[in-house]
């Protein structure tokens, strides 16, 4: 056994006691394994902007206000860790991780959450329709709504128990408010929240009658008080500046996720063990370092997942079972090979040399391939909407196809190394199946 | 000693029979493409009750959803894929069943828009054909000191088709009996196999290069023959611990990993033949030009096979 052959197995040791660590304690601030919206549930959204209505060269302010508002309106919620992201110049990515009301979150996210304020006019056809309460401020006619209401909206009780909306208006809106107001008096004003009437808690639409001219603040009357106090945070966070259209929608529910990664942590089990069973029941000895060098691989792997951290999805962890599958083809080439030297008469001793240097070119120029396939999927991945799991894939396996080789390579041969010149090394037949049984 | 080489037109026939099959069911049947691909709505639901798949489409029908593809799971979910709904048309959908089958739970639900659809496809497109150069190149580069290193880039590029072939054929039947739908996850599961399958050709390949270089004035065909047999046991043995793995995959996890998982196994099958059995084999025929003789060869066998 030579002196660099021990310090190779102390490396390897090293960096086998240091994964199995990292996977079983905290490290680097990384307590578990970071998982995607599939395994965690959640939802993923996409929205484009319409920048239609938006003057040139302010579009990029536009959408930072956007996001800005959806940020305040996803405190609401309270979720964890949300991902709200600009992508490109004209689309947000919403992330929720682990929500269970994806609807009620959606909605929130979704709302214009302007409350306009309308009068009843008789229509061409002698009907009577609401229209939008405006007046001329400043030679420019506008119309009455919560644009111009302070973001200082609360929710209170009256004398009699009533839920009020207390809201107040801004100077401009004051304006607009008084000349509204003063033409209105004894009339319904209609209250409207994007679109629609506004329903009370008795589910009819809120139409107070005015009753003075109203300059500073205003109360809604009538809500219940869980809509009262929705509508006040959603008024508070601000308007969202320019339409945005959801173009991409994935919601898993967080009950599923985790069947998922009972499931896959069953297959992966299973599926390694099997692969054990046949590299041992094949070839021998070696098969069982090659499994030796499997577990060290799985380890190394796994750490890496968590420290880097990857997201692991269900496709991630797919490309990683799978990557079991394959990282043993490294050990399978090269014991293919042994074999064969074996079989013309080398000492195990040479026959590891031999076998491990012959396979080394196959065994680069293979993976190259995989590697080409993997870089070309993570690009992918990145960039299409929604695109998490396949690159989760494309990264999981890259990192095991990247991982295997150095197992394969440094792993198996330095144990195989340590049955040099011990009493098993004559015994070739134990290390390779078949070797020196026949004449070829 | 097994000779691979001289049986290879019992090899091609196997193949051709295996894709006219695909392109016979591709062209009748065609593809189902998934909502990544051509928009729409795919709602995975959950009833509590047993609910029959005739009884489903008629209540989707009187919903107003006539166009829908309805595919039962592993786990007995149905996978509802309709044109795109937006929030109140998808409430309106699940009241509808509801009032129908009883309570349900949604585990999964995602909408595509027509715009990301349309990146998505190209996306797609360029992937896969990004790939086949990439891996064309390579293959042509890492054989560049052997005579014709274009041989054997472009004979591993044919068996990548082959096994990309083999895989949409048997998708489109599957969609034709299961409805099966080809999403993201289908291309990820092609691109890997592309990977794959290279890669077992290239060992391949390796060794015909080295045997080559031994023997300079060998019979190629015996030396590809060689090759071949020499790297049997090791292409087989990485093929089932490969396949080991993947059928596990399928049988614990399925779900929205289903098409990828049911791709590599295609796929690893597909690849392990064409890797053994044609791309080494067209090597013979090319370097024999046997594509003059294989033209006139046809139809003497089968006149032969007709007496």
């Amino acid at each position: 056994m030579s002196t660099r052959n021990l310090i190779t197995l102390s490396i390897v040791m090293a960096l086998f006691a240091f994964a199995v660590i990292a996977l079983l304690y905290p490290l680097f601030g990384r307590e578990t394994m970071r998982l995607g919206l599939d395994l965690r549930g959640g939802i993923h959204m996409v929205y484009q902007a319409d920048f239609s209505d938006i003057e040139k060269g302010q579009e990029g302010e536009a959408i930072d206000g956007a996001i800005a508002v959806i940020e305040r309106r996803i405190n609401i919620l309270g979720v964890t860790e949300p991902v709200i992201q600009k992508q490109g110049t004209d689309r947000i990515l919403v992330e929720l991780p682990g929500i269970s009301e994806a609807d009620k979150a959606k909605k929130l996210i979704g709302q214009t959450a302007l409350i306009e304020f309308r009068e009843l006019k008789t229509s061409a056809g002698g009907g009577e329709e609401w229209v939008p309460a405006t007046a001329v401020v400043n030679g420019q006619e506008k119309e009455l709504n919560s644009a111009f209401f302070k973001e200082n909206t609360y929710v209170t009780t009256g004398q009699l128990g009533e839920v009020l909306l207390v809201f107040e208006w801004n100077s401009e809106g004051k304006k607009i408010s008084e000349e509204v107001t003063g033409r209105l008096i004894g009339e319904p004003l209609g209250i409207f929240l994007s679109g629609e009437p506004l329903l009370g808690d008795d589910g009819k639409p809120i139409a107070p009658i005015v009753r003075s001219k109203i300059s500073d603040r205003g109360q809604i009357e009538g809500l219940s008080l869980n809509e009262a106090q929705e509508l006040s945070q959603l008024l508070n966070a601000g308007r969202i500046p320019l339409p945005l259209t959801p173009i991409y929608d994935q919601t898993v529910s967080p009950v599923l996720g985790a069947d998922f990664i009972n499931m896959s942590v069953k297959a992966g089990v299973i599926g390694i063990i099997l692969v054990m069973l046949f590299m041992t029941a094949y070839y021998r000895v070696s098969g069982f370092l090659a499994n030796l060098a499997l577990i060290f691989y799985g380890a190394i792997v796994l750490a890496i997942f968590k420290l880097w951290p990857v997201t692991l999805t269900l496709a991630g962890i797919g490309g990683f079972i799978v990557s079991i599958g394959m990282a043993v083809d490294a050990n399978v080439l090269i014991f293919e090979r042994m074999k064969e030297e074996i079989r013309t008469g080398r000492t195990l001793g040479a026959a590891i040399e031999a076998g491990f240097n012959r396979a080394w070119t196959a065994i680069r120029d293979s993976n190259i391939t995989t590697i080409i396939v993997c870089l070309i999927l993570i690009w992918v991945g990145n960039s299409i909407v929604g695109g998490a799991p396949v690159a989760g894939f494309a990264i999981t396996l890259l990192i095991g196809v990247l991982v295997s080789m150095f197992s394969a390579i440094v792993v198996t041969r330095t144990l195989l190394r340590l049955f040099v010149g011990g009493p098993l090394s004559k015994r070739t037949y134990l290390f390779s199946a078949w070797a020196g049984k026949e004449n070829v | 000693m097994f000779d691979i080489a001289g049986k290879r037109f019992q090899f091609f026939l196997i193949s051709g029979v295996v894709i006219l099959i695909g392109i016979i069911s591709l062209l009748t049947v065609g593809l189902k493409t998934g909502v990544e691909f051509s928009s729409g709505s795919l709602l995975t639901v959950d009833f509590e009750q047993a609910v029959a798949r005739d009884e489903l489409k008629a209540a989707l029908a009187d919903l107003g959803h006539s166009n829908v593809i309805i595919q039962r799971t592993g786990a007995g979910d149905y996978l509802i894929r309709t044109r795109e709904l937006n929030d109140e048309e998808k409430k309106a959908l699940e009241a509808g069943l509801e009032a129908r089958f009883g309570k349900l739970t949604e585990p999964e639900f995602s909408s595509v828009s027509p715009m990301i659809a349309t990146e998505t496809v190209r996306t797609a497109v360029i992937a896969v054909a990004v790939a086949a150069v990439g891996i064309l190149l390579y293959v042509t580069w890492a054989f560049r000191r052997m005579p014709r290193p274009f041989h054997y880039g472009t004979c591993a590029i044919i068996a990548l088709i082959h096994d990309a072939l083999v895989a949409l054929g048997i998708f489109s039947i599957l969609g034709g009996i299961l409805n099966w739908q080809v999403n993201m996850m289908f291309i990820t599961g092609i691109l890997a196999v592309i990977g794959y399958s290279v890669n077992n050709t290239v060992v391949i390949f390796d060794r015909i290069r080295e045997n080559l270089r031994l023997d300079i004035n060998a019979d190629f065909e015996t030396v590809v023959n060689n090759s071949m047999v020499e790297t049997l046991g090791r292409s087989i043995n990485t093929s089932l611990t490969t396949l080991i793995v993947v059928l596990a995959l399928l049988f614990f996890v399925g779900a929205t990993i289903q098409n990828l998982v049911a791709v590599l196994i295609i796929g690893i099958i597909a690849g392990t033949f064409s890797s053994i059995c044609i791309a080494p084999t067209l090597l013979v025929v090319w370097d024999k030009k046997e594509w003059r003789r294989f033209i006139s060869w046809l139809p003497f066998r089968w006149a032969k096979a007709g007496e």
